[in-house]
């Protein structure tokens, strides 16, 4: 190991700043400096980065390093191309075959046991791994920064850039420290803590910044929890988010397919190892957050930063804020169809979605499935698996019968509802209860409303037909935690 | 992309913060190919009733806005979904520039690999100006690359800030891929260097 790889600097510089360094191919003094990408990995989106590509006779540098994976058109119905939506929606699913051999590149495609949403095939493979640096052309690729590695969404200009030369031109973002001491109540899981953080500093509060999430919260979290939290980090405009790597990290990775084999594992783990904050690390900006004080949490607008406590009423337009936001609050309000002072609790709903890249790993159906154990749905509800290799495994443990015995439909994997790009959609004036990660208008369809939560409480939801506490579930059965 | 060094147009205010690629292009029309031309989709489900009618209340539906070639923006515009279809849409319905107190990250890369220009100003600066363009009769801004000065219709001029390195390419109208491509011994060097001590990357 050669000494830029060990522990120079590590005491004052942070795990952004450790990993960054180490990428730098041409440094310049100000703007952005040439960075190596270790990773990227394509879904069907791609065909502009192809067309782009072809178009100027470019070929991909590093095949190897690029995985594929079709997931936000896939049906989830079935696995046969002839299950797609539209013939239109065929037509991309097949063209972006075509493109991963155009290119050389890995794909798991649609009937793979290894197919699944980007930002769950990633991690669960072991391609994404600590001290990487990773993109891809979706923006939620701020999840992978749960096992330590920076990632971030890029656009299919970006893409093309890092398919022909394996580098991009990056400015350095600030860094941003949200410190989660404390311990979670009982019911109350990684999903309500990522809306609390992204509540209270807003949608644009962590604009230009790197976050990493620290704390003890944290620090207790298993890596499924991880990737929910960095997930939305996003959603408070951060260019990534990140968790130290650790002990739960290196178990976690053990022995998956593209890990370290047996032959790097050690060297590759001392090497993780000095990647953390150092403890005199300096950060632009710090935030922290009492964990114990997180109550489960839903929205009830059509910003991820309109959350609040289940125990909470919908707002109002605060006469004190300046007119624009007022007028936000309303036309939130009109699009929701919702009244200022309504109880939370008491906000019917038409329809529940369990998936999307947020909340769709095998921890998320257990804890949806312990609420559901034995009850049943009163409203029309369904569970899309993050990846094939979830659904096999929540089959094994016949997670898949809990659900269909509670009403819900079980289906395929893939981005599915949350994004309603698939043909499946929310109808319009339908209220959804979502596990997935945007509540934007028409985000799950035209003129659908979402309000985003945990699977739990999703799941709590569906056996009220209201946004439900799912505390009211717990204590009767061993299960719920 | 094509270069840009100055633009002097008519400016339209576009209110909202957190306005998501979504709204600017909604999902739907993301399937087709960039060469079909991406601008009917602009703003697509604000601009249209479902019937297919405008909406007169949507400010590009109005006049003079119909013709902006600028936008002037709130908070974190271009937010959401990392997708360029965004930008494709508003270049191709012939905005040219941004402003705008802050973007959406990826969005704003994207903007600045397709030669539209984002434009970040003080949030009083662009509050007031989105004011002065509703209030009119004066809505034409001017916007130059090259002294990076923004001169507003009440005839304030402003610093345009933009990193050096992205204001050649636009300048120059640059093609970053094959700018890369000059660097590759470089990245070759780095590249042996660095896989060498990280086998496992790939093995
Ligand atoms: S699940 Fe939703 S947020 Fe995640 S990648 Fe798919 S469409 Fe994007």
């Amino acid at each position: 190991m050669t000494d830029h790889m060990g522990d120079a600097g590590s005491r004052t510089k942070a795990m952004f700043d450790k990993i960054w360094d180490r990428h730098v191919v041409v440094a310049r003094a100000q703007g952005p400096s040439l960075i190596y990408i270790d990773r990227d990995i394509i879904h069907e989106g791609s065909f502009h980065a192809f067309a782009d590509m072809k178009r100027r006779g470019l070929t991909v540098r590093k095949p190897k390093q690029m995985f594929g994976t079709p997931d936000h058109y896939v049906p989830t119905t079935g696995r046969m191309i002839g299950d797609a939506a539209t013939p239109e929606i065929a037509r991309m699913i097949s063209q972006f075959d075509e493109n991963m051999s155009w290119g050389g590149i890995r794909n798991f495609g649609l009937r793979d046991p290894r197919q699944g949403i980007v930002h769950v095939v990633g991690p669960e493979q072991g391609i994404t791994l600590p001290g990487l640096t990773l993109v891809c052309s979706d923006s939620h690729t701020s999840t992978h920064g749960a096992l330590g590695a920076i990632a971030f969404g890029i656009g299919q200009s970006e893409n093309a850039h890092v398919m022909a030369t394996q580098t991009l031109w990056q400015a350095r973002p600030k860094t941003m420290r949200i410190t989660i001491d404390g311990r979670l109540a009982r019911g109350v899981h990684a999903k309500d803590v990522i809306l609390a953080i992204i509540g209270k500093i807003g949608a644009a509060g962590a604009g230009g910044h790197a976050i990493e999430y620290a704390g003890a919260v944290v620090r207790a979290m298993s890596i499924e929890e991880r990737l929910t939290i960095c997930n939305m980090s996003i959603e408070a405009a951060a260019r990534c988010g990140m968790v130290a790597p650790d002990d739960t990290t290196f178990a976690y990775l053990h022995g998956r397919p593209f890990a370290p084999n047996e032959q790097d594992w050690d060297a590759a783990v001392s090497y993780w190892r000095t990647l953390p904050s150092g403890d005199d690390a300096r950060f632009d900006s710090e935030v922290s957050i009492d964990g114990s004080a997180i109550e489960p949490m839903v929205t009830w607008g059509t910003s991820p930063e309109d959350a609040l406590p289940i125990s909470g009423h919908v707002p109002g337009p605060d006469p004190k804020a300046d007119l624009q936001r007022q007028d936000a609050v309303a036309r939130a309000l009109r699009y929701m169809g919702l009244e200022a002072g309504t109880a939370l609790t008491d906000i019917a709903i038409d329809r529940v979605f369990i998936g999307s890249c947020t909340n769709s790993r095998l921890e998320d159906l257990r804890s949806a499935a312990a609420v559901l154990d034995g009850r049943r749905a009163v409203v029309p509800a369904m569970v899309v698996p993050g990846s094939t290799g979830v659904k096999l495994a929540a089959e094994a443990e016949g997670l898949d019968a809990i659900f269909r015995n509670a009403g819900f439909e079980w289906r395929e994997s893939g981005c599915s509802m949350c994004a309603a790009m698939n043909g499946d959609f929310v109808r319009p004036q339908e209220r959804c209860a979502s596990t997935s990660n945007r509540n934007f208008v028409g985000r799950q369809g035209p003129n659908a409303r979402t309000h985003l939560m945990s699977p739990a409480m999703a799941a709590a939801a569906a056996l009220t037909g209201r946004l439900t506490d799912v505390r009211q579930f717990m204590g009767a059965r061993s299960g719920v935690q | 992309m094509d270069a840009f060094i100055r633009e002097t147009a008519l400016a339209a205010p576009f209110e909202g913060s957190n306005v998501d690629t979504d709204q600017i292009i909604p999902a739907r029309f993301l399937k087709v190919d960039r060469t079909v031309g991406y601008g009917s989709f602009l703003f697509h489900d604000l601009k249209f009733e479902s019937d297919g009618t405008e909406r007169p209340d949507f400010v590009l539906n109005q006049q003079p806005f119909r013709h902006a070639r600028i936008l002037v923006t709130d908070e974190n515009f271009g937010c959401g979904s990392s997708r360029e279809g965004a930008v494709y849409a508003l270049s191709d319905y012939g905005i040219k520039a941004l402003i705008g107190p802050s973007f959406g990250d990826i969005f704003y890369n994207n903007c600045l690999k397709n030669g539209l220009i984002p434009v970040r100003l003080p949030h009083d600066v662009v509050a007031g100006l989105r004011e002065d363009l509703l209030r009119g009769p004066d809505r034409e801004i001017s916007i130059d690359l090259d002294s990076q000065v923004v001169t507003l219709p009440d005839g304030t001029l402003h610093n345009l800030e933009i990193d050096p390195f992205w204001r050649e390419c636009i300048m120059k109208g640059v093609d970053e891929v094959e700018l890369t491509l000059g660097y590759l011994p470089e990245i070759e060097s780095f590249e042996a260097r660095y896989l060498d001590e990280m086998k496992w990357i790939n093995r």
